[in-house]
């Protein structure tokens, strides 16, 4: 309870440190952002109200407010989830954008990241096994390729071979045009028709932590005693490999969750962009296209606190998958 | 107090320039030791692979005037072209030769990933040592911002910053990085200096009157030189790949000539479906051989560091 309490703490002061940052970032920059924004909205030809202004202003920095002022007007607009209007999508809250987005990009990361977290967590197991083996070499140097693919080069490639080349799956966007998203059985087809690309794309690219990971764990686990004394009582390499050494390295892997996560969220933004899937991603890809930074800092704050409640909730489970934390 | 140095004026004015021994011979100089720390990653297979990669990859942004065969910003070809004779992976939509360009391209790649993996090692290591020397509040302080820039997502942070820092320029670039992916050598860094702080040959050194600097820097550090060569390394890696996606954002300095910037004009003019592919893939391919090198160095160091991790050879 007490490790609970302990985490519980350091992610409150966590989030509390990424809200701030996001509003200290924009205050630190040279040049004025909120006039930037102002003149970028005025040239999209749509009347500022003085609403939008004041949403602006409140997001990045008003010239004539003391600084605590601000603060707190910043964090009443976000408790209001008011941030402002965005001039990529003029006619709906930047809340709305963004509540739009949001599920797509869940189940695309959600989805990415258990398939990486299976896949390369048993390449891991199998390169620690056979380790200094030909099979190891293969692994580790196949996978650090794949993890010096920029991501979105990678979907460039699957794109033009998979999409355009061979005219196997849909060359952009999430669902097929004319369509509205809901959740019938065709439309949920659809959208992972759409996503097998994307997905495909990140699991490759974010498999060498798992691999890594598991690898390390894997050679450490099997320099212990009783795997020692398993394989000397005569019992099948490969149950020794899985249900004595793979049991007990994994456990350790779970928590390179975050730096995982990290990896296809980081890699989402460019992919997305590159597929035109309508996710958080590809929102951030346009906002920063457009220097449209309402969008920009709403959705860096959206992106940092999911990490942080993910992280946060795996930890959660980790302490129930090992009792050393509990009592430690 | 200076120790002198024992080594007798040189005969010849070349000589000149060998390394004098700074603290007794007991102490290798900087050459021997760089050439004994290449030797030693030269043993290891995956780490020799990297060697070679990046020694060509430098070989090429050195000598780029004389590999290249046309100027790398010159309009004077035919725009679109496919690969030919004359423009070997052909030219881009402004009539560019884009062979010429990769050649050159190489120099701001091998730049941006040098400076700004030192620059993070910097940062990495100041803030690693301090705190894991330093137990107690300041300690405790520095490792929240370490656990913070941790769970931040970098890349998003990336194009945040440099959307919001107007100038573009390699040198932003460069910034954004280091101050984006310091963070995980800090933490390694700072784990070994907090063991290392309780060894008897650091009180002994702390005894014998050796001023905090001097500790940290003369008898702390010189044990962890694999842990920062290792996170210079994977700092290296990142800020490759995180110029490629920044230029590809269109958030690099669009007049130079770099992979990223290939890249980024590339995908402008659509060269995928006018079957220009290579001008995609070409760039791309050589950004990842880069990052491929610089993972493959750290697993030498890697195995240096950790003797579970070595090969047998």
């Amino acid at each position: 309870m007490r490790y609970v309490v302990r985490k519980l703490v350091l992610f409150l002061v966590t989030l509390w440190a990424a809200i701030t940052l996001n509003f200290i970032l924009p205050r630190l920059m040279p040049g004025s952002p909120v006039d930037a924004a102002l003149a970028k909205l005025a040239s999209s030809g749509l009347p500022v109200t003085n609403a939008e202004r004041q949403a602006i202003e409140i997001q990045l920095g008003v010239p004539n407010t003391s600084l605590p002022q601000q603060y707190w007007d910043y964090w009443v607009a976000i408790v209001h989830l008011n941030f402002g209007t965005s001039y990529s999508f003029p006619s709906e809250t930047v809340a709305q954008t963004i509540g739009k987005a949001a599920p797509w990009t869940l189940t695309l990361v959600g989805v990415t990241t258990v398939v990486a977290f299976v896949i390369g967590t048993l390449l891991g197991v199998y390169a620690g096994w056979r380790r200094g083996k030909p099979a190891d070499t293969t692994v580790t140097l196949g996978a650090t390729f794949f993890a010096a693919f920029p991501p979105f080069w990678l979907g460039l490639l699957l794109l033009y071979l998979f999409a355009f080349k061979l005219p196997w799956f849909p060359l952009k966007g999430g669902y097929f045009p004319g369509e509205t998203p809901n959740l019938s059985p065709p439309f949920l087809g659809d959208a992972v028709y759409h996503s097998i690309v994307p997905a495909f794309t990140l699991a490759i690219t974010s498999l060498s932590g798992w691999v890594f990971g598991m690898r390390n764990n894997m050679i450490n686990t099997l320099g212990e005693d009783y795997v020692t004394f398993a394989e000397a009582n005569g019992l099948r390499s490969r149950t020794v490999a899985l249900l004595y050494a793979a049991r007990n390295a994994l456990l350790p892997n779970v928590t390179a969750f975050g730096l995982s996560l990290g990896a296809v969220v980081g890699g989402s933004i460019l992919v997305e962009g590159v597929f035109s899937y309508p996710g958080l991603g590809n929102l951030l890809y346009i906002a920063v296209s457009n220097h449209d930074f309402p969008l920009m800092q709403a959705l860096f704050l959206v992106i940092s606190v999911s990490m942080l409640v993910a992280i946060f909730v795996v930890d959660l489970i980790y302490v129930r998958l090992d009792p050393r934390v509990r009592q430690g | 107090m200076s120790i002198v140095s024992p080594v007798p004026p040189p005969e010849v004015p070349g000589a000149a320039i060998e390394i004098p021994f700074g603290r007794g011979s007991a102490s290798p100089g900087p050459l021997l030791f760089l050439g004994r720390a290449f030797l030693t990653l030269w043993s290891n297979r995956k780490a020799r692979i990297g060697l070679v990669i990046l020694g060509v990859d430098v070989l090429i942004a050195i000598l780029a005037p004389l590999i290249a065969p046309h100027s790398p910003t010159a309009t004077t070809f035919a725009p679109y072209q496919n690969p030919n004779g004359t423009n070997w992976f052909g030219t881009t939509g402004n009539g560019q030769d884009v062979f010429s360009q990769m050649v050159y391209g190489a120099r701001i790649s091998l730049l941006v990933g040098i400076a700004a993996g030192a620059a993070a090692t910097i940062i990495a290591v100041t803030i690693g040592l301090i705190a894991g020397y330093r137990p107690g509040v300041i300690d405790e302080g520095l490792s929240f911002m370490t656990n913070l820039a941790l769970v931040i997502p970098g890349l998003p942070l990336m194009f945040i910053l440099a959307a919001y820092l107007q100038s573009r320029s390699v040198w932003t670039i460069v910034l954004v990085v280091a101050f984006t992916s310091w963070a995980t050598g800090a933490r390694v860094i700072r784990s070994q200096a907090s063991t290392l702080r309780t060894r008897e040959f650091v009180t002994s050194a702390v005894f014998s009157g050796e001023r905090l600097l001097a500790v940290v820097f003369r008898e702390i550090l010189p044990n962890m030189t694999s842990l920062v060569a290792g996170s210079f390394f994977s700092a290296a890696t990142a800020a490759v790949m995180a110029e490629a996606s920044l230029e590809f954002l269109g958030l690099g300095d669009p007049s130079t000539v770099s992979w990223g910037t290939i890249l980024y004009y590339a995908e402008q003019q659509n060269s995928l479906l006018t079957g220009q592919w290579v001008l995609v893939f070409a760039p791309g391919l050589a950004i990842a051989l880069l990052a491929v090198s610089f993972t493959l160095i750290n697993f030498g160091v890697d195995a240096l560091s950790n003797p579970r991790l070595r090969e047998k050879s």
